[in-house]
């Protein structure tokens, strides 16, 4: 589905994410895993076309990314960046109608086809209430949805979003994985993510690929990759990895390095 | 701030009622500011005569003073208004920022510099005017475009180096007008802002040029909803980003160009208009555009109407009297809506 061969990409002395060789399966979710800094999100940058690779490919289907139309690309692929915190003053209804964009050639209205993917993704996340609602005010959680009804519009094979649960609060954050999952099993798109809670990576995710200064450290399925070893070298922690309803998670015990200060 | 409800039941858009009442208002508005700038003057005249004068062409007086003056002027009024609300709306959409305006980057300052030039030292090339002025303005965007990019111009750079570029251009200016102080008495007028005596081979100038931006500008709202988006989402949805900004910036040139050369440096219209307009009808540029396009119109007759009357015998240029009263209502709407602009 999609293959990154010795992708590489340079950012500045201290930050390079050096020949990333992957291969994302059709159908797979995918979490990227990795402390700040590790790359992760340039990487989920680098396949969504937003920047350029110093060097390597990526190859969609065979077919090479950077070769492409912009709107071919956008057809296959959507990624919902980091949060977006703007006041757009749209309604859900015409957010989600951008998701049509890439489809759509000319300048006149939508087509029935449009409308029918629309009032889709609309109903996949949940919003039917909230078509006629000014984005900005919705809550944290709902204008997530929002922005994902968007993304899921354009159709793509392959999602890719970047900290879909950051600030939003625990329930609203099982909701998004719910969400994906269904967008995972029902229509099978392939999901690639970074997330920070490694435990919801670990229960949403079929595959977990972890970063550390640029370059791909760990990659397997959560039983795999979720191990002391894992915690120890990459994050510099010791940490008890358990198993519930078949269902990896870990907690930490102590800091590894340093001490611990009270207060 | 939008009174929404729990009545989801509506299939309406929460601000529909709003923009209909807005586009229909300035609508009808603009057309009575026509009709109105037509009867009133030095001479006054009735609805009666005015329609005699404008469709019996024969030698009266209303026939003289209704199509050979009033008429084209508030034709060229209109466009002018039009012109400068449309072109800012532009800038303000492609720079994500409420301060964008062609007056404040320095694409109006441009088309001056040059409309100046051929004033002061080629007064034989007066023809050229227009061209030149929008010239001017292209070479300015060109230059200030130019000078912001960095793999991708970002708005705020572009802004910033805007400002720089206009302060250039207005010294510039000043250094002109003191190498050729014995010339200056000709161009003083036209730097104030004013369409005191244009007739209509001015509107036969421009009229070909507006139709065309006027056009452009149907198909520009597309894009500038896309960009509005930020750039990120934009590209993400397989928009090309740089060539939609350097279209709208070329665009809104254009538009700018053409107002400075037939009515030199009126300033606020494009930076007032939508900024109220914004207010009413929302962000959404298929009603932004459209209720900037009859305001600024609006605007720029009324302004006109009043700045040609009230201080009769004297004619005040518009300009002046819309800086007068711009730049106090600008700080008044910057004071009232302090949040809008933290946002950008």
């Amino acid at each position: 589905m999609l293959i990154t061969e010795e992708l590489t990409y340079r950012h500045s002395d201290s930050f390079e994410l050096t020949s990333i060789d992957l291969h994302i399966k059709q159908g797979e979710i995918v979490s990227l895993l990795g402390p700040n800094g590790s790359g992760k999100s340039t990487f989920l940058r680098l396949i969504s076309r937003l920047i350029t690779p110093g060097s390597g490919e990526v190859l969609l289907n065979g077919e090479r990314l950077n070769r492409m139309k912009s709107q071919e690309v956008a057809r296959n692929l959507a990624m919902l960046p980091q949060m977006q915190d703007h006041q757009l003053d749209v309604t859900v209804g015409e957010l989600v109608e951008f998701g049509r964009h890439p489809h759509r050639s000319g300048y006149g209205k939508l087509s029935r086809e449009d409308q029918e993917i629309i009032d889709w993704a609309i109903g996949v996340t949940k919003l039917e209430k909230y078509k006629n609602r000014m984005l900005q005010s919705l809550s944290g959680g709902e204008r997530q949805r929002a922005w994902i009804a968007m993304a899921i519009a354009q159709r793509p094979k392959v999602l890719l979003l970047d900290e879909p649960t950051t600030y939003l609060d625990i329930s609203h954050q099982l909701e998004v994985m719910e969400l994906v999952t269904q967008l995972n099993e029902t229509y099978g798109m392939t999901v690639i993510m970074v997330l920070h809670d490694i435990n919801q990576a670990a229960s949403y995710s079929d595959r977990l690929i972890v970063l550390k200064d640029g370059s791909v450290r760990f990659d397997g399925i959560p039983q795999c990759v979720l191990c002391k070893e894992m915690f120890h070298s990459i994050f510099e922690i010791d940490a008890e990895i358990f198993m519930n309803n078949g269902k990896y998670f870990f907690t930490p015990s102590t800091l590894e390095k340093g001490e611990c200060y009270e207060g | 701030m939008i009174a929404t409800g729990e009545q989801t039941q509506k299939e309406r858009h929460p601000l529909a009622r709003k923009r209909i009442i807005v586009l229909v208002t300035s609508g009808s508005l603009l057309i009575i500011a026509a009709v109105l700038s037509l009867m009133i003057g030095p001479v006054s005249f009735s609805m009666q005569e005015i329609w005699n004068g404008i469709f019996i062409a024969n030698d009266t007086m209303e026939r003289r003073i209704v199509w050979e003056l009033r008429f084209p002027r508030v034709l060229v009024g209109m466009i002018v208004g039009i012109s400068l609300a449309v072109a800012g709306a532009i800038l303000q959409g492609v720079m994500r920022n409420p301060l964008a305006d062609p007056g404040i980057i320095g694409v109006s300052s441009g088309a001056g510099l040059a409309a100046t030039v051929i004033m002061i030292i080629y007064p034989a090339y007066i023809m050229f005017l227009p061209l030149a002025a929008f010239l001017g303005a292209l070479a300015t965007a060109v230059v200030i475009y130019a000078l912001s990019w960095r793999g991708g111009a970002s708005p705020l750079r572009i802004i910033l180096v805007g400002v720089a570029i206009n302060a250039v251009i207005g010294a510039c200016m000043s250094a002109l007008m003191l190498l050729y102080s014995d010339r200056v008495q000709a161009v003083l007028p036209w730097l104030a802002g004013g369409i005191a005596g244009v007739g209509w081979v001015q509107f036969e100038m421009i009229i070909y040029y507006a139709i065309a931006a006027f056009v452009l500008a149907i198909f520009s709202v597309k894009h500038i909803r896309i960009l509005r988006l930020g750039d990120e989402v934009a590209k993400l949805l397989g928009h090309h980003v740089e060539r939609s900004r350097f279209f709208l910036i070329v665009l809104s040139t254009l538009l700018a160009g053409m107002a400075v050369s037939v009515s030199g440096l009126i300033g606020f219209v494009g930076l007032v208009v939508p900024h109220i307009m914004r207010s009413i009808v929302g962000g959404d540029y298929r009603f932004l555009l459209p209720a900037s396009a009859l305001g600024g119109g609006l605007l720029v007759v009324v302004a006109d109407t009043i700045a040609r009357t009230v201080f009769n015998p004297i004619e005040l240029p518009v300009g002046i009297l819309l800086s007068f009263l711009g730049g106090p209502f600008f700080l008044y709407l910057i004071q009232k809506r302090r949040d809008s602009f933290a946002d950008n």
